[in-house]
């Protein structure tokens, strides 16, 4: 049953990054590919009616993870408490700035709001990275189960580290790159003419840079936990992981040279999501490894809700996914398409 | 006390993470309210439209879109702080309760977030694409999300009140035993239907004061009259059910379960048969009795047990540890409930027969009052809110847990203050946003949203 609910919360928090992963995506990119307002227009529309849903597994992943885990959601929103009222922050600044941007039609109202929209999407993108990290690297638990991390200490990887250290900010640099190339490859798929040929040219040109920092934080991973690939030991299929995340690399380069944007986009989605899948591999069963002392690890058998509770809520959970799903094609096919200025009344 | 007399003002970790949940409460409470009442004269208006063939009332409909996407947004970015606070400020509450409130808080995810928010894309952005039934059942697809939303808070906040279908594990950790026995908690049926009833008076005020003040200010007078029709039909339905049936059964079942609190807010320190009813008045802890008292003899008594002679038990059946606190708040909170909630059946009684008369829309000593008492009702639905609350005290979880056991002992006081004041920061400036936005749509009027949408 661990087993299961571990996979499930993975699996949401995977496509929580993924989805919203695009829209933070030409959040990071609102600057540097928009050049008149038509086209930060077009941007923030090809995101409109969707964001809110895509931000939505957030919210349902993390209730999902205080149902299946009480444990760890207690220790792990308390103990990195600084960084995630800044997240909380960082999200309301951005819904802020993406549904009222239009409202006013100002020039100054929009360059604020547009200045806001780019600056939280960064920020959130590096804060996801670097909390992914500081799962990955552990943290300070203590043996009553609690921890505390200051936002930073000597920025060190240490028995008492701080959110920011250079590993987590490594974490954070690759998740900025990613989903800046991830909202580059959606742009491409939902833009058409000069937006769309700076889309694909952003994508080949930095690409390598995400090669290279995903190189690189794999082979960081390996030195701050040397426990990180146990369970690739145990079962050697889960090597396939990694090859996945360096093929679905190529695939992105490949098809955004080909202008298959689909398939690039595509590849970028598998990207993510094997990145994730890596990670969480590597971290079974624990949920949240101590940094000094094994066995005050919290883990799925220790963090996991009563059975009756589990059980009855696979069905409610399964049940809910499939009406998640529906919903999901509904409104993606209903908006599928390039985005135009054109019709529909959305901005005001 | 709300505070240990060893820590001086704003030091002490408990009071603060208190503070700061009840103010982030408050704050985004302002906004859900009226999302899920305006939701629902939403599809009244669009169903009228659909029936009648009247495209006033889809103007009509468009208008009260605009100020419910703008109150949307402000309800979702800052219900997200909601969520979290569980784990950020109340770890130690959330460690032991997960595995029963845990399910309803991921069942407002699955089941309501999702809902709402595709449908709402729908319903702002998609009336050109859709078909007018289509475009009918994604207003009515958002009404549905929103109060399932509510649902799930409301069982979450009941099991708090009165737990139910739970057992304890070893750990000391409980775990649901019945999932519909969480569900159907009947202080959830009771507290819900009271909740939804108050959501509906936000809604119903606020779009019949809109309606008030284009009447009075002679602008939109088709649309204005739609506003003032809907919003006076509504308030007059939902102001009754507020005091008859739910609040009633509310309260009676309150002092069957949280007799404490109910002789706390009602001011009543000693035991007695044929308690009178305060109606105003200040409460004084230390001697024990109300200054200044206005009350009605045997009342309460009656209220409650249907007989004057009933006795009803006061404070001094319980031990000072388990009286709320504070208590003057709770005793002003449920008289400010109570008395707004009393003004507001006669003002709607008084507005609904002068419509059925045909006057009034002429008769501006009503009109004043329907424009200008908007706010009131984010008063008492804040102040209903905080009878509940701090009626619960000084438990967390009723007779469970206490709130001096719940809090995140590894945030410090300091933290949390940094927190709290960013949040008040950050929630100042939304309240500007917010203001501006619903300031310019009002004065632009639905006559201007409906050239708009036909141009665009």
């Amino acid at each position: 049953m661990g087993f299961i609910w571990f996979w499930i919360v993975a699996v949401m928090l995977a496509a929580y990054v993924v989805l919203d992963g695009f829209d933070l995506g030409v959040g990071i990119l609102h600057p540097l590919l928009a050049r008149s307002e038509s086209d930060r227009q077009i941007m923030l529309r090809s995101i409109g009616p969707v964001w809110d849903g895509n931000e939505v597994w957030l919210l349902a992943g993390g209730g999902t993870l205080y149902f299946a885990f009480p444990a760890l959601y207690a220790a792990a929103f308390s103990g990195f408490y600084l960084a995630l009222m800044i997240v909380l922050w960082l999200l309301i600044m951005r819904g802020a700035s993406v549904e009222l941007r239009m409202h006013i039609d100002d020039p100054l109202w929009r360059s604020f709001f547009d200045g806001l929209f780019f600056l939280s999407s960064s920020l959130l993108a590096v804060f996801f990275g670097a909390a992914l990290a500081n799962v990955i690297r552990g943290v300070p638990l203590r043996a009553d189960g609690y921890f505390f991390l200051p936002l930073w200490t000597n920025w060190r990887v240490g028995p008492q580290p701080g959110i920011l250290d250079w590993y987590t900010v490594i974490g954070g640099v690759v998740a900025l790159v990613a989903l800046a190339i991830h909202g580059g490859l959606y742009l491409a798929v939902k833009t058409e003419g000069d937006l769309q040929d700076r889309a694909r040219t952003f994508v080949r040109r930095s690409w390598a840079v995400l090669f290279a920092i995903t190189i690189v934080s794999l082979v960081a991973t390996i030195a701050v936990r040397s426990d990180a690939l146990a369970n690739y030991s145990a079962f050697p299929l889960a090597y396939a992981i990694p090859i996945v995340v360096i093929g679905s690399l190529g695939g992105m380069l490949y098809f955004c040279r080909g202008k298959t944007d689909r398939r690039a986009f595509a590849s970028s989605c598998i990207y993510l999501s094997t990145m994730l899948v890596g990670a969480a591999i590597s971290l079974y069963p624990r949920l949240l490894p101590s940094s000094s002392d094994a066995s005050l690890d919290i883990t799925v058998q220790n963090a996991l809700s009563g059975p009756y509770a589990m059980r009855v809520g696979l069905i409610w959970w399964a049940f809910g996914m499939i009406l998640a799903l529906v919903y999901f094609v509904v409104i993606y096919r209903m908006f599928r398409g390039k985005v135009t200025l054109e019709g529909d009344g959305y901005g005001h | 006390m709300m505070w240990s007399s060893d820590k001086s003002f704003l030091m002490d970790a408990l009071l603060l993470h208190r503070l700061h949940f009840a103010f982030t409460v408050i704050y985004h409470y302002l906004f859900p309210q009226l999302t899920m009442g305006l939701a629902l004269l939403i599809v009244v208006l669009k169903t009228v439209a659909l029936v009648r063939h009247n495209e006033r009332y889809n103007e009509a409909a468009r208008f009260w879109a605009k100020i419910f996407a703008i109150n949307f947004l402000i309800g979702v970015v800052t219900g997200i702080p909601m969520e979290f606070q569980f784990g950020t400020n109340w770890a130690q509450f959330s460690r032991f309760t997960g595995g029963v409130i845990g399910q309803p808080l991921a069942m407002e995810g699955v089941f309501s977030f999702f809902l709402e928010s595709a449908f709402l894309g729908l319903f702002l952005f998609g009336e050109k694409r859709l078909s007018p039934w289509a475009h009918w059942a994604s207003a009515f697809l958002v009404f549905v999300g929103s109060w399932i939303s509510g649902f799930f808070i409301i069982v979450t906040n009941a099991w708090m009140q009165h737990p139910v279908a739970y057992k304890v594990l070893p750990n000391g950790s409980f775990e649901v035993t019945s999932f519909w026995g969480l569900l159907m908690n009947p202080w959830a049926l009771l507290q819900y239907a009271h909740n939804m009833s108050g959501a509906v008076i936000t809604g119903a005020f606020v779009m019949s004061a809109v309606g008030a003040f284009y009447i009075l200010e002679k602008r939109f007078d088709e649309h204005a009259r739609i506003f003032v029709r809907v919003g006076v039909i509504a308030g007059v339905i939902s102001c009754a059910t507020q005091i008859f049936p739910t609040g009633d059964l509310h309260g009676r079942y309150m002092a069957k379960h949280q007799p404490a609190a109910v002789a706390a807010m009602e001011g009543l320190f000693s035991s007695q048969a044929g308690a009178p009813i305060v109606l105003m008045g200040q409460p004084d802890e230390t001697t024990q009795s109300i200054d200044n008292p206005i009350a009605v003899n045997d009342m309460l008594s009656f209220l409650i047990y249907g007989t004057t002679r009933a006795e009803v038990k006061g404070l001094d059946q319980f031990p000072r540890d388990q009286w709320p606190s504070p208590l003057p708040l709770l005793f002003y909170s449920y008289h400010i409930m109570a008395g707004l909630g009393t003004y507001f059946v006669l003002l709607m009684l008084v507005a609904v027969f002068l419509l059925w008369r045909g006057k009034l829309f002429d008769t501006r000593w009503v009109l004043w009052p329907l424009f200008l008492s908007f706010p009131l009702p984010y008063i008492a639905n804040t102040a209903g809110w905080m009878t509940a609350e701090i009626g619960r005290q000084p438990w967390l979880v009723y007779g469970l847990i206490r709130t001096s056991d719940g809090y995140s002992k590894n945030v410090s006081a300091g933290n949390t203050l940094f927190t709290l004041l960013g949040f008040m920061g950050m929630y100042t400036l939304l309240s500007i946003l917010f203001i501006l936005l619903v300031y310019r749509t009002v004065s632009e009027g639905p006559s201007a949203s409906a050239k708009q949408r036909s141009a665009s």
